[in-house]
């Protein structure tokens, strides 16, 4: 820990796990940390922000633990203290690893809309009450949700939002050119799959076609 | 044929006896000279007053967090530049550092006192082109010719530094990408010495400008409650007064050792917002000031650096030891350990957090930006709703939001 950071509010969040005994340590480098069951956010974020001084939403995200983990989603709540000036992490597994749901916290702040719906587009996790669940980042009638992990880094090919645009050109949105990724050398001519059998396939380039599956 | 301009939804509402008043929709951006960038509110007009705002961003998303799951720690230094494109320097800084405390690495005294006159000079360039940016919008274009001849003061000063003038990439994981170039901190100063009469004249144009005054006096206000509800941070947190700066509040990279001041407004105005980042022009100066004169001597990386960002390049193509290194470091990434941080900087436009999950290695397993345009954004239904049309310009502009950092 640098020296210049300052201690965290210990007795707030000693007090907070003395009030509620299901929120358990999570391992952290840096703010306290718990986790909590899904189903109680609501209540224990808004005890957090009334009687412990918590009243901001720094930030609200989620983390994917790839398949086969359980849970699966983790959604992940910042919260910070204008006050004291000091954070806690607060996070929660959903329940349904194939259809993840979490209660919403927009009652609480507002401010949490936008991160809500982030994480629906981006996740695929349904926040319960959310009032206006669309997603945000990409466009309505997108197919995929991209910061799970299957999802590959190249993307998918997809239709073209505009239905009209796709009909009259036959365009479609085809993955990223990667010229072998991000963690391989230039291919130059070379077929890379050829070259590095160990390489990712993304040996594709604008001329050269994504070799088929 | 001739147009036939009767709305045939007029009709239908007319036949079926409901009041005549019909909303219109109108849709603004994503490329629309207010918008600064790809931002495209779609509103709902009654007259001239706008009743439903709602903002769709996302238009220059290119997937940073999806990008930053597959390279090191050490490549998406790059990525950051291109956040918030108007203050590289800051993102770069909040970046290296958020992985710094993942690392456990602390930079010695040099580096941090660089990386301050980069963030408060890449501050003030920033806040620079928002207040060129806002009085064009409202309708005083000298401004905008004084503010960007000294922004092209601060980009030589960058270019001087860094290499490039836009995209810096300019921290290293524990370090910098160089030391400072001789002779830079005398034109540092001398740009310190320049800058703040300019300023002043420059500010005078608007500070009592009747015109000015008009369009932004009242007009976007937010309360202190909302401020903090939406999570708002920044300049226009602390327009709302809101006094809350993390290089107070939280102290990083050496920020406690200087003597600077918090400029909060009363009114949570346009106006307001506008005369908070004015202010936080002159403090950035005096922040700038006082790092040049007590400029530490020593090392600009931290001691175990060398291991994270580069072995010396001269030792590289000697010695076998450093030879295997950077290999290992261009390969695999600089070796983690598995863990969970999340550091917010205060940058020009908010704060800016990075939420770092590893399961050690060299690549994060969740890299999460809470970018301070996003969250600033958010609260656009709300001020929006009520305000003229014409004053949606003005509360746009005072917002002085990146879509590059928004939509990331």
């Amino acid at each position: 820990m640098p020296s210049e950071e300052k201690p965290g509010s210990d007795s707030a969040v000693t007090a907070f796990k003395a009030r509620f005994p299901q929120a358990v340590d999570r391992p952290s480098l840096d703010h306290p940390a718990v986790n909590v069951p899904a189903a109680d956010i609501p209540a224990l974020l808004k005890s957090l922000r009334d009687d412990s001084g918590f009243d901001m939403l720094a930030d609200l995200t989620a983390v994917d633990w790839a398949e086969g983990a359980s849970p699966r989603f983790t959604v992940v709540y910042h919260l910070y203290s204008t006050a004291r000036h000091d954070y806690i992490r607060v996070a929660a597994g959903c329940p349904d690893d194939s259809a993840p749901v979490m209660p919403s916290v927009t009652a609480l702040w507002p401010g949490a809309n936008w991160h809500e719906r982030e994480v629906f587009d981006m996740f695929g996790i349904r926040f319960e009450g959310h009032p206006d669940l669309r997603r945000i980042l990409m466009w309505e009638g997108y197919p995929y949700h991209p910061l799970r992990k299957e999802f590959p880094l190249a993307g998918i090919d997809t239709e073209l939002p505009d239905a009209e645009v796709a009909a009259e050109t036959g365009a479609g949105l085809k993955p990223a050119p990667m010229m072998g990724g991000p963690f391989v050398a230039s291919t130059g001519q070379i077929n890379m799959t050829e070259a590095e059998p160990g390489a990712k396939d993304e040996s594709w380039t604008e001329r050269n076609e994504k070799p088929g599956p | 044929m001739a147009t036939d301009f009767t709305f045939s939804d007029s009709a239908a509402r007319n036949a079926a006896g409901e009041p005549e008043t019909e909303k219109m929709s109108l849709s603004m951006g994503p490329s629309h000279p207010s918008t600064h960038g790809v931002l495209r509110l779609q509103m709902e007009l009654d007259g001239e007053i706008v009743t439903k705002a709602d903002p769709v961003v996302g238009y220059l998303h290119r997937g940073d967090e999806k990008i930053a799951e597959n390279m090191t720690y050490n490549q998406f230094v790059p990525y950051t530049d291109r956040l918030d494109y108007l203050a590289p320097l800051a993102n770069n800084m909040a970046y290296a550092i958020a992985v710094e405390r993942l690392a456990k690495l602390e930079v010695p005294p040099r580096c941090q006192a660089i990386r301050v006159i980069t963030a408060e000079l890449a501050r003030i360039s920033s806040h620079l082109m928002g207040l060129g940016a806002y009085a064009i919008d409202v309708g005083a274009w000298t401004v905008f010719l004084y503010t960007f001849g000294e922004r092209e003061k601060l980009y030589r000063l960058f270019e001087e530094l860094t290499g490039a003038r836009f995209t810096t990439s300019y921290t290293r994981i524990g370090g910098l990408a160089r030391d400072i170039p001789g002779g830079w901190l005398g034109h540092v100063a001398k740009f310190c010495d320049e800058f703040p009469p300019i300023l002043e004249e420059t500010m005078k144009l608007l500070t009592r400008n009747k015109i000015f005054m008009d369009r932004t006096v009242g007009i976007g206000v937010i309360s202190r409650e909302d401020a903090i509800a939406y999570g708002l941070t920044g300049p226009n947190a602390r327009g709302s007064g809101v006094p809350l700066d993390l290089r107070k509040d939280r102290p990083y990279s050496g920020y406690g050792q200087y003597d600077f001041d918090v400029p909060i407004g009363t009114g949570g105005d346009c106006y307001d917002r506008y005369l908070v980042r004015g202010e936080e022009m002159r403090q950035s100066v005096r922040i700038v000031r006082q790092a040049v004169e007590k400029f530490p001597e020593g090392p600009w990386f931290a001691a175990d650096a060398r291991k994270i960002f580069a072995p010396p390049k001269d030792k590289i193509l000697t010695s076998m030891e450093e030879l295997i290194q950077n290999f290992m470091l261009v390969t695999e990434g600089p070796q983690m350990p598995a863990g969970e941080v999340y550091f917010e900087a205060e940058n020009p436009k908010g704060v800016l957090g990075f939420y770092i999950v590893s399961k050690g290695g060299g690549v994060p397993w969740r890299l999460k930006i809470r970018s301070p345009s996003f969250c600033n954004l958010s609260i656009l239904p709300k001020v929006c709703v009520g305000a003229l049309l014409a004053d949606i310009v003005a509360i746009l502009g005072s917002f002085d939001f990146v879509m590059g950092e928004c939509d990331r």
